[in-house]
């Protein structure tokens, strides 16, 4: 069987595994479900920058607050339905990404991360300062009566849960798309070597921009899904917490792997659940877990499953 | 014709190359030869643009190239395998002749007669598609590198130390593939040190010395006259 073929198979594979799921998980691990989903597809929009990029950002999480306050002050203020207001949160991240892209690609390395840290900081900042709009650091509930879209009820665990995995198997199935293509072939070759590329004739610059919007429009996307799944967009998802997460759940995972980002965020948000129910110390379990990970699968697990078993996984 | 004229180039204050010059003609080897620290790479980055220039100018086919940004000076037709090969390691061998491929942004069937030629080139290659370039011998880096530069086709292929650390077996390839590509009517700028190599496949040799081009021979001039070596080289 061809590379092609058994990539594939193995990522609609685990999309109908998960569509399996909803008719038989129990209602709470349905819920988590749904919400790891969302949560994996902006770690999915993370990965393209820092896994396939190699740019690591310390302020993604104000592309998420962008589509999540895109879609969610579109809604409360203006009326707006929940498809137009989606769209109005992804395009928010879009031009956010763009902007914020334009102007801390002149940086490289640790000043890149201070500047989008900074930028993520301003962000955060600017929804506390407007909080008259946003409600500051209380946020805003979504009502019931605004998260009906063409007719399906979204407050519906069944429905949400279906809706999760349909923006899940677009972010997944785009990057899988996007890395088997000219462009995704670049970033990974700039990763790997900026100034060859550049020799080779690639316009450096202008490859890291689109990752930079790729990846910011992805996170928005996400953003706004979790809004008007679960109903509510507050400062927390724009502070530097919702940053460092999506750089866990990919280190986790495995940068540069299509999967890590779910594998990462699937095991991070069980290991805190699971270790919340033994102790009150349950970050000190999941701190050491991480840690002993880290060690010994410096590659995240999926990064480690490729090294060791299948070659051929993207 | 790649031409050097009078070109100015430095890092930072340090100045380099001063008022150096240099042709390249299609279908010859040219080679600069010059002590550590005379300017040879920096002449290699210069005409990438990696390096700006200060003052003088680089012409590829009559186009100025310092005129335009780095990234299109391959489109103009110069390929370069810089000193230490510079690979994309993690990636297989097909994955870096593929980024070389797509470089040229040619269709599907055109790139597929390219990397045919170009395995034709380096058919040791073929055996190793889909190993990490990191997993390659010296000398199989070395081929990787010069076939990826060669998947753009160009014009003028420029070699920075090619040869270095690689057994005698492994030479002689690579310097097989130097002539087959002046056979080609590539023009191809070649730094070596090894002067077996120099003798037996350079058009012209042109000394640099602390950053000034001193003076262009034929191999038969060298041959003749040993004196150049030792004053330029320290051989």
């Amino acid at each position: 069987m061809s590379d092609l073929r058994k990539t594939l198979g193995l990522h609609v594979g685990l999309l109908l595994v998960l569509l399996a799921l909803n008719w038989l998980l129990p209602a709470y691990h349905h819920g988590n479900l749904a919400r790891i989903m969302v949560l994996a597809s902006y770690a999915i929009g993370y990965n393209v920058l820092f896994g396939y990029t190699g740019l690591l950002s310390l302020g993604h999480a104000m592309f998420f607050a962008a589509g999540m306050y895109g879609m969610g002050l579109t809604v409360r203020h203006l009326g707006w339905s929940p498809a137009p207001a989606v769209l109005a949160g992804v395009g928010a991240g879009l031009v956010l990404s763009l902007v914020v892209g334009f102007l801390a690609l002149r940086t490289t390395g640790v000043a890149f991360m201070i500047v989008t840290l900074m930028f993520a900081q301003a962000v955060f900042l600017t929804v506390l300062y407007f909080g008259e709009y946003t409600r500051g650091d209380e946020g805003f509930v979504i009502q019931q009566v605004d998260r009906i879209l063409l007719g399906i009820d979204l407050t519906d665990p069944n429905n949400r849960y279906l809706a999760a995995l349909l923006v899940f198997a677009i972010c997944l199935l785009a990057t899988f798309w996007l890395v088997r293509h000219r462009f995704g072939k670049t970033i990974i070759a700039i990763r790997e070597n900026e100034d060859r590329t550049r020799m080779l004739g690639y316009d450096v610059f202008r490859h890291k921009l689109g990752a930079v919007v790729i990846s910011g429009s992805i996170s928005a996307l996400a953003g706004a899904t979790y809004g008007l799944l679960f109903g509510y967009a507050g400062a927390t998802f724009a502070s530097v917490q919702y940053s460092i997460f999506p750089l866990l759940w990919v280190l986790l995972g495995g940068a540069g792997t299509i999967l890590g980002p779910f594998v990462g965020t699937l095991f991070m948000f069980y290991l805190i659940d699971l270790s919340s129910e033994i102790t009150t110390a349950y970050m000190l379990i999941a701190g050491v877990t991480l840690v002993l990970l880290t060690l010994f699968a410096p590659q995240g697990l999926m990064g480690e499953v490729r090294a060791r078993l299948f070659r051929w996984l993207p | 014709m790649l031409e050097l004229r009078d070109i100015d180039v430095g890092y930072g204050q340090a100045q380099v190359l001063r008022q150096f010059s240099l042709n390249v003609e299609p279908g010859e080897i040219h080679c600069l030869m010059g002590r550590n620290g005379a300017g040879k790479t920096t002449t290699m980055k210069a005409i990438m643009g990696i390096l700006p220039l200060s003052a003088g100018s680089i012409l590829v086919g009559g186009v100025e190239s310092n005129a335009v940004p780095a990234h299109k000076i391959p489109g103009l037709g110069i390929g370069y395998v810089p000193q230490g090969r510079r690979l994309f390691s993690e990636l297989t061998v097909a994955q870096n002749l593929d980024i070389g491929l797509m470089a040229k942004g040619s269709n599907a069937g055109r790139s597929s007669k390219v990397l045919k030629g170009v395995l034709e080139v380096f058919p040791r290659l073929r055996e190793r598609m889909e190993q990490r370039a990191q997993t390659l011998s010296g000398g199989e880096q070395q081929m990787l590198a010069t076939a990826r530069a060669l998947c753009i086709e160009p014009d003028y292929l420029l070699l920075d130390e090619p040869t270095e650390g690689l057994q005698p077996s492994m030479i002689e390839s690579i310097k097989q593939v130097a002539v087959k590509m002046r056979d080609r009517g590539v023009g191809v700028l070649l730094v070596e040190q090894h002067i077996k190599s120099v003798l037996s496949m350079a058009d012209r040799v042109t000394f640099i010395e602390n950053g000034r081009s001193r003076e262009t021979v034929k191999p038969d001039d060298l041959r003749q006259d040993g004196t150049l070596l030792q004053k330029y080289v320290g051989l």
